[in-house]
């Protein structure tokens, strides 16, 4: 069917007006530019949230230190965690799904390239948003969990708790339109014979992320806005005094906090099945048990989320109820574990900075959930609890799970998006400046957690034994500053140099690397059909050895969806209508009206806009 | 490609297999008698509770109201919204959801009522 | 947003109805959080007025329960009857029977502005009553659930008036019947979260 399209000879491609500048940036729907800005966007966030921390490890270097005051430390810690959870871990996994998924399922673009515009935007508004709190010295500072009451006029009568829900609840939307265009997409835009079973690993854990996102979401959008009404109108869900509950929150929360570590790990559990097969010349080992330990612990992580509440007092059956089904994950992750060590076992290693990122990950990661395994008994988790020693198990999985994983996918698919290699070197050099780095950080808080010093506290006296540790974690998180300063001088040397990466650098197994690199911005000139697990190492074998360098070809007669700026001007309401809540004391009602009209001008434009 | 055609004819098929017009009052009907029992339970059961069928009824209010909406929550799902002609896949869509979210609501009412009840035990 | 590929889906489904499905998911689990908070705080209230219970307060005023289970009932039926009028109209979209469309299209917005104004009468008489948001639990959590429900009732009015627009337009043709078909699909999920709403709230003592 494609074959005959390309012969077409209409110039549509080329009709759609000028492919550079900031205004086809702005207006365009094209997966893989959204994709790079997702990308984009969250590293420049992450180097906030890494700078944010930086601050906090200074302070903390030494006892009774006054670098920062509390409140500025309140804040640090809060923009820290909030940053590294929704600006930089999730979105920088939606580049991936923005960049990757159509081209792992051989599709053209996404099921709806609009509204994935409409996503991106709004999810840099949000965080925009979210960090306009410190241009008026009132960024949240009640942590990244908001527990009730602390978040209660009462307690935080400033508006940086405003900021903060409000922030969440914008970005909250950018997760939900995001997740039904990529489950759709999943689901509908397979090239031909991409069964479900035959999707790469990568889409699949993609795919079971979408649906962590749509159950999830939702339920922190509801204790979201409980907590506007406490704020803003006066209601007392959350307010002892009046039999509101503080622990309504708490359960609302972790309903959707739970599910959302899955949504933070599971892009990187398929990424780092991606990376593993091509680095060992051996098919994923298991791939069946692969796909369902994942849809199992992405449904079990529906039934875990008191664990985070062990403290709160909830009696021995749900303590019991809550510490086996949070034991029970322990399987399917160390199925998973076992299916790519099983992976690489007897294969030919390429020794590639990826797969460095990959080995990493699974040290780290196996460490950071025997710890999780530790504090899913509640007696332990007593003793553990808002202590370092949990600040230590979750930086293992979600520095040393998704980070390492986040950048093992960077190196690996840098040349499918840049059309140009990162280098090896500097690579490597970056690998082991992290990884020493990293363990550093944390490594010594699992010990000064267990010793007693408390989470979330400014600082600590002299005498308790915590100064050593304290001391190689702040040089550790130096040596991680560094790490990602090479990073960032093998980008700009890279971008650089010549763009002469090949389009199959690695020796790939999935469709991208049929396709140019950078691919062009139809994809597929030609829709590929799908006989197995590995299409490209299927077809190199049947033609007896590497593939010829793909040709580009002009793309005429492939309808592409046209730009266009409604996508960012409903975001731009759905942003103003928050902000006008917000300011309804200062706005009052006129401010929605007008914020409600720019959404609907938005939603209806684009509605009856020819695609 | 050729099997994907076929795929998308037997969706159009199903798309003509919607009912009539005669199915859908039909279960118009159903829909409003169920309406009419639940505030005969209501009215019986509460109002009326000291004697006769309304005693009978009372310690059963809520579970038979419970069963009534989800009957017609199931009628309207299946018949209006055409669960039952569609794909199995939008069922699915809907029904997964619908569990959790049960789940959900069952093992929040049971940790409060713990909750509560702990408390009123120690004040 | 109609999809990118002009090509035949993978499961031959179209593309938007499996979109509005995915949402309508989704949306079981924002209701099921509404619902919950309604639930778990029944009966919690410190003061009146409640739902089904007469209430004196200290200063000796006298609340009745508040709730109006007839005012309700009529508004549940219009809701209901709503559901069948737009599957009417669907069905007349799909067969090119534009007089059949029209006037259960319009049948399904009367109903559904009748149930709003239903909502805002209901809530506006609470308040005279003396329940607002800030009054109790109970207050809070019926505005939240109900109100929410309300505003979902009210974007359902605003596009099915989009899409009768359309049709008097003779732009909802039979081979653009999904485009009504989606809007209906979410009305009707509307419709069955008040078919929940209704016992829960207004009739479980």
């Amino acid at each position: 069917m494609a074959t005959t399209a390309v012969e077409h000879a209409h110039a549509d491609v080329h009709a759609h007006g000028s492919k550079t500048g900031l205004w086809s940036w702005i207006t365009t729907v094209d997966h893989k530019r959204i994709g790079i800005l997702y990308g984009a966007t969250a590293f420049v966030f992450f180097l906030m949230g890494g700078i944010e921390a930086l601050l906090l490890r200074i302070q903390l270097g030494r006892p009774d230190n006054t670098f920062l005051s509390p409140e500025m430390y309140n804040q640090l810690f809060t923009m820290h965690g909030t940053t590294m959870i929704f600006l930089a871990i999730m979105p920088l996994s939606a580049m991936f799904f923005n960049y990757m998924i159509p081209l792992l399922i051989g599709a053209r673009d996404v099921a709806f390239p609009r509204l994935n515009a409409f996503s991106y935007w709004v999810f840099l508004l949000g965080g925009l948003f979210l960090n306009s709190g410190f241009l008026f010295g009132a960024a949240p500072n009640q942590g990244w969990f908001g527990y009730a009451n602390l978040t209660s006029n009462q307690y935080s009568p400033g508006l940086n708790v405003d900021f903060w829900m409000i922030g969440l609840q914008i970005l909250g939307i950018a997760s939900l339109a995001a997740g039904v265009n990529f489950f759709v997409t999943v689901l509908n835009l397979r090239a031909p014979g991409m069964k479900l079973m035959r999707m790469p690993m990568f889409v699949w854990m993609s795919f079971i992320t979408q649906v962590l996102i749509l159950l999830a979401f939702p339920v922190i959008t509801v204790a979201l806005i409980l907590l506007m009404f406490d704020r803003f109108f006066g209601s007392h869900f959350y307010v002892p005094s009046a039999g509101g509950d503080p622990l309504l929150w708490q359960h609302l929360f972790w309903i959707f906090g739970h599910p959302e570590v899955y949504i933070l790990i599971l892009p990187s559990f398929g990424i780092v099945s991606e990376i593993l097969p091509v680095f060992s010349r051996k098919p994923l080992f298991g791939y069946a048990a692969m796909v369902f330990s994942g849809a199992f612990i992405a449904f079990l992580g529906f039934g875990v989320w008191s664990h985070h509440m062990f403290s709160t007092g909830m009696g021995p059956i749900a303590d019991t109820v809550f510490s086996l089904s949070t034991m029970l994950i322990a399987i399917p992750t160390g199925v998973k574990i076992f299916n790519w060590i099983g992976t690489m076992w007897g294969g030919s290693l390429q020794m590639k900075t990826p797969l460095y990122f990959c080995l990493g990950f699974i040290a780290m990661f196996i460490m950071g959930g025997l710890s999780g395994v530790m504090h899913a008994s509640p007696p332990a988790d007593l003793q553990q609890t808002d202590t370092y020693f949990v600040v230590a198990h979750f930086h293992y999985v979600l520095f040393g799970g998704s980070i390492f994983a986040l950048t093992a996918g960077a190196y690996y698919w840098w040349p499918k998006m840049f059309g140009r290699m990162l280098s090896e070197s500097l690579g490597k050099l970056h690998f082991w400046l992290m990884l020493i780095g990293f363990n550093l950080t944390f490594f010594p808080m699992h010990f000064v957690g267990l010793l007693g010093m408390p989470r979330r506290v400014y600082t600590y006296p002299k005498g308790l034994g915590f100064e050593i540790y304290n001391q190689v974690e702040t040089a550790g998180a130096f040596l991680l500053l560094i790490a990602f300063l090479v990073f960032i001088w093998n980008v700009i040397r890279t971008t650089r140099g010549p763009a002469n990466a090949p389009a199959d650098p690695w020796n790939g197994a999935t469709l991208e690397w049929a396709i140019p690199s950078p691919p062009q911005e139809f994809n597929f000139a030609e829709v590929p059909v799908v006989h197995s697990r590995d299409p490209l190492w299927e077809t190199k074998r049947e033609r007896g050895g590497q593939l010829p360098e793909p040709v580009r070809v002009s793309g005429a007669g492939i309808h592409m969806p046209h730009p266009s700026y409604w996508p960012a001007v409903a975001a731009i309401g759905v942003a103003a209508v928050f902000v006008a809540l917000m300011m309804l004391p200062k706005l009052g009602p006129a401010g929605v009206v007008v914020a409600v009209a720019i959404l609907f001008l938005g939603v209806f434009k684009w509605a009856f806009e020819p695609a | 490609m050729t099997a994907h055609a076929d795929i998308a004819h037997g969706e159009t098929a199903h798309e003509h297999a919607h009912p009539g017009i005669g199915t859908y009052v039909k279960v118009g009907v159903i829909l409003f008698v169920l309406t009419a029992a639940e505030v005969a339970v209501y009215e019986f059961g509460y109002n009326h509770a000291g004697a006769g069928f309304g005693a009978l009824l009372h310690p059963v209010v809520i579970p038979v109201l419970l069963v009534l909406s989800a009957l017609k929550f199931a009628l309207v799902a299946m018949f209006y919204m055409h669960l039952k002609q569609d794909s199995r896949l939008f069922s699915s869509l809907f029904v997964f959801p619908l569990i959790i979210a049960a789940v959900v609501i069952v093992a929040l009412i049971a940790l409060f009522a713990y909750h509560y009840a702990f408390q009123k035990l120690i004040h | 947003m109609a999809p990118a590929a002009d090509h035949a889906t993978t499961t031959g489904l179209d593309s938007r109805k499996m979109a509005i499905w995915t949402f309508i998911g989704s949306e079981c689990l924002f209701f099921a959080s509404l619902i919950s908070t309604y639930l778990v705080y029944r009966g919690k209230s410190l003061v009146g007025p409640f739902p089904h219970e007469a209430w004196t307060s200290p200063a000796g005023q006298h609340f009745e329960p508040i709730l109006e289970i007839k005012l309700v009932t009529v508004g549940t039926a219009l809701l209901l009857f709503s559901s069948l009028f737009v599957v009417i109209a669907l069905n007349g979209a799909q067969r090119n029977r534009r007089g059949q469309l029209l006037t259960f299209l319009g049948l399904t917005i009367m109903c559904g502005i009748f149930f709003v104004g239903m909502q805002v009468y209901e809530f506006t008489h609470f308040v005279h009553e003396g329940l607002k948001l800030q009054t109790n639990l109970f207050g809070a959590s019926f505005f939240t659930l109900t109100g929410f429900h309300g505003t979902h009732v009210t974007m359902g009015v605003i596009w099915l008036i989009t899409m009768f627009i359309l049709a008097l337009r003779g732009k909802v043709t039979p081979e653009k019947a999904l485009n009504l078909e989606l809007a209906a699909l979410y009305w009707h999920f509307v419709d069955v979260v008040w078919i929940v709403i209704f016992p829960v709230v207004y009739l479980m003592k």
